[in-house]
């Protein structure tokens, strides 16, 4: 496509980017073990959950920031950062809706969240976190009907500390990384979810992130926990307002699937993305990961990932239990200056574990966009199968793609299978399309759209249609 | 309805069309015939605004309004259908996905409603029957994996949903056999009406048997080298090419 079709189709705004102007309690810039008591104090936690995050933090400061990642920014100043901000309003969160803070509501009206319960979809509850806390959970009292608890992070602490204790750092131990041992050390709040034995959730469960305040990083935590033969799907979307300076995001999330069960997660992640000429955006650095415990129990990850400067993450699943699954579907899309190092790690362990990857990267503009996956097969798994497929499409000339696959295999048994592809938007099919009387900018969205099919039917209905409009949105402008 | 005036076009520097002339009347068939490289495929391409080539001379007027100022999705807003020699695979968007946004966009340019799934559903099995082919077609992706058959059918499927006011074939009969053959002309028979015209080109004349033009060209080096009936088809047939070269 020429030069000027590619321009218009890059050039769009970010339409999530206003600030919510709500009086915050934020802890001051730095970080040190009194700004790790000041949080854990804020949030009057039980001794355990303040000693485990100063462990964390100790290790942490023995860590190195890992190099190998295909992505290049400037080191980031872990003291110029601010590691807890809350709307003042908020004591000990409220009880109900009516408490929460009016700007607040209207914040995620805004941005198509309603909490209020008569409004929403009646399949999707929520669990809103704006900053460092959780202002809101729907549907809670619907869900306790069947035991299911979906909670802030911080109510499970004190609520439910036996699970919390039992299951946190049990996928990903603290000193797991750099980013999780940050995360583990000064996390603020997140979403936690417990499936009672056999229940099916009957309905969608969401936490939707919002970052609101300058020069505050966003570290939440999730924990899912699907008991024997349960199933789950739970999404999570974000955004966050246009700022000129960088900011980190460095969650942690954990899934555990016992027998039979099955968790389902889907991500839109639409953080700033930073503007044309690569200023501002959040640094998505997250570890996200599954473990099936049980027999015959199910993990599957899709993820859309279109916005953050950039995007550094690899959902992954250990198939501990025998005759599992790991899926992990990805569309990945860097525009403009955004770089994306993404994929995926699938561990085999149990007796006929099965894992599927397909990743769709998507590069526009100046984007850099790499697929990074292991496939482990360890020596006990016998008959492990993985598939993997990593597509990645290519808008105008400037931007990158890049395939890491890596591949262990211990056991003689392991059937491994590899493709990969890289294409172009074809000056042939735009012309195609418009000699047909479409006009190439929805040319572009429709092959776009048909490029990442296999991810998107993966995702929940209303969350693909999301999924789709976001694809176009931020790709509009790249092409004329 | 079209009028074609000394028409030069190039492509990567190297002249291909040489000026045309040509006049299309509404209601009439007309089949351009030459040899390879002839400039038959660039003159299609250049009706339909594939912006790869240049138009160095000359004018093309469509319905009394300069053509070559057209983006090619205006072109075909305003009626000009280009039936594909090599039609373009679009993968994962399916057929009827696909036709029903082109409808839409059609329509919308109009002043028209869109069509919404469930009716746009029937009108394209509707339509389907006339090329003969199988409903499973409707939600394959677009000529992903079709046979060379498969893909020129499809386009005759495509014109039938657009309808379009100059239907230009481009080697719609290549690589066909006698059955498909058939099928492709009835749905360009159809078609044909006092408001419509009609642009056939092709290598051979075994399809203007069964498409029956009003006017043949033939189109050799860049030029026109001659025009005439339909009998001029049999001539070609019967003394080739080169008797029309020698001719000039």
């Amino acid at each position: 496509m020429s030069a000027d079709q590619t321009k218009t189709f890059i050039d769009r705004e970010y339409q999530w980017g206003f600030v919510t102007s709500v009086e915050a309690e934020t802890a001051p810039k730095g970080l040190n073990e009194d700004i790790i008591r000041f949080i854990s104090k804020k949030k009057n936690e039980p001794e355990f959950m303040l000693k485990w995050r100063l462990n964390a933090y100790r290790r942490w400061l023995k860590m190195e920031p890992p190099a190998w990642q295909h992505v290049h920014f400037p080191p980031i100043d872990y003291q110029d950062m601010i590691y807890y901000s809350a709307p003042r309003s908020k004591k000990d969160g409220p009880k109900s809706l009516d408490e929460v803070d009016k700007e607040i509501l209207e914040t995620y009206a805004k941005l198509g969240i309603p909490l209020d319960e008569q409004k929403r979809l009646a399949g999707v509850a929520v669990d809103a976190v704006f900053d460092s806390v959780s202002v809101a959970t729907t549907f809670k009292e619907k869900l306790a009907e069947k035991g299911i608890i979906f909670c802030s992070f911080s109510e499970a602490v004190h609520n439910h500390p036996d699970l919390v204790r039992k299951y946190m750092g049990s996928v990903v131990p603290y000193g797991d990384n750099y980013f999780a041992a940050l995360n583990s050390a000064v996390f603020s709040d997140g979403s936690f979810c417990y499936i009672p034995k056999g229940v099916r959730c009957p309905m969608e469960l969401s936490t939707y992130f919002r970052i609101n305040s300058m020069e505050t990083g966003q570290f939440e935590r999730t924990l899912i926990i699907a008991e024997e033969g349960s199933y789950v799907s739970y999404l999570e979307g974000c955004t966050a307002p246009i700022r000129d300076k960088n900011q980190l995001h460095a969650a942690v999330v954990e899934l555990i699937a016992h027998e039979g069960a099955q968790i389902k997660y889907s991500t839109v992640q639409n953080w700033y993305p930073g503007d044309k000429q690569g200023k501002g955006g959040i640094f998505n650095f997250v570890t996200k990961r599954g473990k099936c415990v049980g027999d015959n129990s199910k993990i599957s990850w899709t993820q859309v990932e279109t916005g953050s400067a950039i995007t550094w993450k690899y959902p992954s699943v250990i198939l501990q239990g025998d005759n599992s699954i790991g899926e992990f579907y990805s569309v990945a899309l860097t525009n403009h200056y955004q770089q994306a190092d993404t994929g995926t790690k699938m561990i085999h362990i149990g007796k006929n574990t099965k894992s599927t990857i397909i990743s769709k990267g998507i590069a526009a503009g100046h984007g850099i966009n790499t697929y990074r996956g292991l496939v482990k097969v360890l020596p006990k798994a016998e008959n492990a199968r993985n598939y993997t497929q990593c597509d990645s499409l290519l808008i105008g000339d400037q931007c990158g793609a890049n395939t890491f696959p890596y591949i262990e295999v211990k056991n003689r048994t392991a059937r491994v299978g590899h493709e990969a592809s890289t294409s172009k938007i074809s000056e042939d099919q735009l012309f195609y399309c418009r000699q047909r009387g479409i006009s190439s900018e929805n040319a572009v969205s429709m092959i776009i759209n048909g490029f990442c099919k296999e991810v998107f039917k993966n995702l929940p209905m209303e969350f693909a249609v999301e999924a789709s409009k976001l694809l176009g949105v931020s790709l509009e402008g790249a092409v004329g | 309805m079209l009028e074609i005036k000394n028409l030069h076009v190039s492509i990567e520097g190297k002249e291909i069309l040489k000026g045309i002339d040509l006049k299309i009347g509404a209601g009439h068939i007309h089949a351009i015939m030459g040899p390879n490289g002839s400039g038959k495929s660039t003159l299609t391409q250049v009706l339909a605004g594939n912006e790869a080539y240049t138009v160095t001379k000359g004018e093309v007027i469509y319905q009394g309004k300069n053509l070559l100022e057209m983006s090619p999705e205006k072109r075909a807003r305003e009626g000009i259908f280009l039936a594909f020699q090599y039609p373009v695979e679009i993968p994962g968007v399916s057929n009827a996905y696909f036709l029903r946004a082109a409808l839409n966009e059609i329509r919308v340019s109009k002043g028209l409603d869109e069509i919404d799934a469930v009716d746009f559903l029937t009108f394209l099995k509707e339509k389907m029957k006339l090329v003969e082919m199988d409903p499973s077609f409707i939600h394959r992706a677009v000529n992903e994996g079709f046979s060379g058959g498969e893909k020129k059918r499809n386009e005759i499927l495509q014109m039938a949903i657009l309808e379009p006011t100059l239907a230009i074939l481009d080697e719609t009969d290549s690589g066909l056999d006698i059955d498909a053959l058939k099928i492709v002309a009835a749905g360009v028979n159809k078609l044909r009406s006092p408001e419509r015209a009609t642009l056939v080109v092709t290598h051979y004349q075994r399809l203007l048997n069964y498409i029956v033009p009003d006017f043949i060209h033939v189109l050799v080096d860049g030029r026109i080298m001659k025009s005439g009936h339909k009998e001029l088809a049999f001539q070609l047939e019967e003394k080739g090419y080169d008797w029309v070269r020698e001719g000039v």
